[in-house]
């Protein structure tokens, strides 16, 4: 650290000793995945001298300001700050509360210099989400186990860990196609073309000069979407994992709603959508949990047309996720269906099971729905749903 | 390094202790109407030390806003107020040409005889230059408090050119040449949510997650901002909105809200919420702000949330 940062008044070795320790709070911060700079390193002993180390909570909220970068570090930050100065060995205070409930993979302290270099490129490229890899164990696991992953189907994801990661995963996925679709719409802007019409309409209030040019350019909006995820009990493993999806998705495109519905339809976008962790996860668990009693999907959809319809418009694109297991009359589904594409840009089915070998849609309500959709997609792995970021973002 | 700001804060000739500076602090914030818990005030301390960017965030109604206010009244320095909406982009935020007073000028300059040169110098002097919010923070002799408001809203790119600004304080217009920061401001910068922030800007700033207060603090906002409701039914509307905040609805109250609902009751002659459920139940537009959340609080909700607020 630089020398004249210390605390001068206090005696030359408590004053190093210190400034040692809060040296390594730093590098136990880093390790619990906060992001932090060499500025905001150097700050921090400023925060100290300011605060006074000698002041627990000052200095407590003195780093908290400093080191937090969001909502999620803030809550993390007390059982953080609490691990590291409350007790006189650090580490094994740490590793003793391994499954404390706000932490994000192992904690341990110098655990991250363990973990293989592909593992951190891969990190690198994705952005600075620090769970990639980094499994309970410890294992030695790099971008081709997420790569791996990826190809897996969400059923066979036994582990919880696993399961975990495929969740962010999925939830990631949802955002970047947010990003792409964006980028796609600049360069679009940018292709435009100069409209003379106005332009030399719009000169004639400055004698002639063409000051404000005026253009023609294509717009495109984002489509909205409209999600309606089965969580029935023949859902059950799959549930979560498109929970999560209409989480990212819910958002990263502003303008679009989720539903979730077994036997009843229900609206879940707010619930998505709330940033507590603690509460998401239990509502998350609420809603995915396996209802007892068959699907309806007929009704339901005809439910969601009767109250929701006016979600629908010319630049929705309605994405169900379901097995098509269903119970109710087919008659009803096919009924609703045809209603929901009528108003609506595009009607996407994804269904998990159709990335199983040898399943084919022989239900007699898949029969009569699948000349209805504009898309039949499985959906079982986070390869089939990436294969769907050109219906979602471009229209 | 940035330019010596004489706030009085600065100007404590004796080295006081942090816990001490803390408190004045925290006295000050009081004097002005705002009442700021201690954590926050330490935080505002820190921000006025290391004079690094402020990101403050947490729910719509907290008074993310009344911070910044505050502060330009404490530092007794004016308030630059940027609000960020989609589309937002330099000509709005930084600078502007001011056109139609140049063409006047030209049309004028025609009939003088003038060589082109100094009339290009002419119609590209500060005078024809507007300045927006972001300009004129860096352009003030003394630092202004410059609110960034809502930088959620705003697109990715003014984000980035945002972050430039952020770490150099100088702009450059290519008329002119580079205007270099006077003063250097006290940013504060408040976000909703409603995208993610770059981790660079997240990185350069302090960060501070607003929390809705506790009964204590809100009550103490309550009697202070509205004295003539008197305690006890700033007790009750109090217990009532924090009881309130703890259901699930889709826009939780903020203190604004708090404060009309305390207000309208006023108006209304209500002196204790259980006396009058039928005035309570009309006034609750003042708390209640989407059709789901009214309609979610049935008459026996009501009941039970002004009896617990007894």
């Amino acid at each position: 650290m630089n020398p004249t940062t210390t605390p001068p008044p206090v005696d030359g070795d408590l004053a190093a000793y210190l400034q040692r320790r809060l040296t390594d709070f730093i590098r136990h911060a880093r390790a619990n995945d906060f992001r932090i700079g060499v500025a905001e390193e150097l700050d921090a002993q400023r925060v100290a001298l300011i605060a006074g180390l000698d002041d627990p909570v000052r200095l407590r909220w003195g780093l908290r300001a400093l080191l937090c970068t969001d909502v999620e570090e803030w809550q993390r930050f007390d059982e953080l700050f609490d691990q590291f100065w409350r007790r006189p060995n650090a580490t094994s205070a740490v590793e003793a509360r391994q499954g404390a409930p706000l932490k994000r993979g192992p904690s341990a302290g110098g655990r991250v210099s363990q973990r293989s270099d592909a593992a951190r490129e891969f990190e690198l490229a994705e952005g600075s989400d620090g769970e990639f890899g980094q499994h309970e164990d410890g294992g030695r696991d790099g971008a081709s186990a997420v790569e791996a992953l990826s190809r897996a189907d969400f059923a066979m994801l036994a582990d919880q860990g696993q399961m975990r990661v495929a969740e962010r995963l999925v939830e990631r996925l949802a955002r970047k196609m947010r990003r792409r679709a964006l980028r796609r719409q600049r360069l679009a802007r940018r292709g435009h073309r100069i409209d003379l019409r106005g332009t030399v309409r719009k000169s004639l209030r400055y004698g002639g000069l063409p000051l404000q040019v005026v253009c023609r350019q294509r717009r495109r909006r984002q489509p909205r979407l409209v999600l309606i995820v089965d969580v029935s009990r023949s859902m059950a493993l799959y549930s979560t994992v498109f929970l999560r999806f209409a989480r990212g998705i819910v958002n990263a495109f502003g303008d679009s709603a989720a539903f979730a519905y077994h036997t009843r339809l229900v609206p879940i976008t707010e619930a998505l959508r709330q940033t507590d962790p603690a509460r998401l996860r239990a509502s998350l668990a609420l809603i995915s949990r396996g209802w007892l009693g068959g699907t309806r999907i007929g009704e339901c959809l005809t439910q969601f047309n009767d109250d929701y319809g006016r979600l629908l418009n010319s630049r929705t694109v309605v994405v169900i996720v379901s097995d098509g297991l269903d119970t109710g009359e087919p008659s009803l589904l096919t009924e609703a269906l045809s209603r929901i594409k009528r108003r609506s840009r595009r009607l996407v089915w994804l269904s998990p099971l159709l990335g199983r070998q040898g399943y084919e849609p022989r239900t007699r309500s898949m029969q009569s729905a699948l000349p209805l959709l504009d898309l039949f997609a499985p959906a079982h792995n986070m390869e089939s749903l990436a294969a769907l970021e050109p219906t979602l973002s471009g229209l | 390094m940035p330019a010596d700001v004489s706030t009085p804060l600065a100007e404590t000739a004796e080295p006081m202790s942090s816990v001490d500076r803390v408190a004045t602090l925290q006295a000050r914030l009081d004097a002005t109407g705002y009442i700021a818990d201690r954590s926050l005030s330490a935080t505002l301390l820190l921000f006025h030390e290391l004079q690094r960017p402020l990101l403050l965030e947490g729910d719509a109604g907290v008074g993310k806003t009344e911070i910044a206010r505050v502060l330009s009244t404490v530092y007794s320095c004016p308030l630059i107020r940027l609000q960020c909406y989609e589309g937002l982009d330099v000509n709005a935020a930084v600078y502007e040409w001011n056109y139609q007073h140049q063409l006047l000028t030209i049309k004028l300059l025609e009939q003088g005889r003038i060589s082109p040169d100094s009339a290009e110098q002419q119609i590209f002097d500060r005078r024809y230059l507007m300045e927006r919010p972001l300009l004129q923070a860096i352009t003030r002799p003394k630092s202004p408090v410059l609110l960034i408001d809502e930088i959620d809203r705003a697109d990715e790119e003014f984000e980035a050119f945002l972050l430039e600004l952020l770490s150099d304080f100088q702009v450059s217009i290519p008329e002119i040449g580079t205007i270099h920061a006077v003063s250097r401001p006290w940013v504060v910068l408040t976000s909703n949510g409603t995208r993610e922030l770059s981790d660079a800007l997240r990185r350069r700033c302090l960060y501070h997650y607003v929390e809705y207060p506790d009964f204590d603090k809100e009550l103490r906002i309550v009697t202070t901002r509205l004295p003539e409701a008197g305690l006890q039914l700033a007790r009750q509307v109090v217990a009532f909105v924090q009881e309130l905040r703890r259901l699930d609805l889709r826009k939780k109250p903020g203190i604004a809200e708090t404060l009309d609902w305390a207000a309208a009751l006023l108006q209304l002659d209500v002196t204790t919420l259980d006396a009058e459920p039928e005035q309570v139940r009309d006034s609750l537009v003042c708390l209640l702000k989407t059709r789901e959340d009214s309609a979610s609080i049935e008459d026996v909700e009501l009941g039970r949330l002004i009896a617990k607020a007894r």
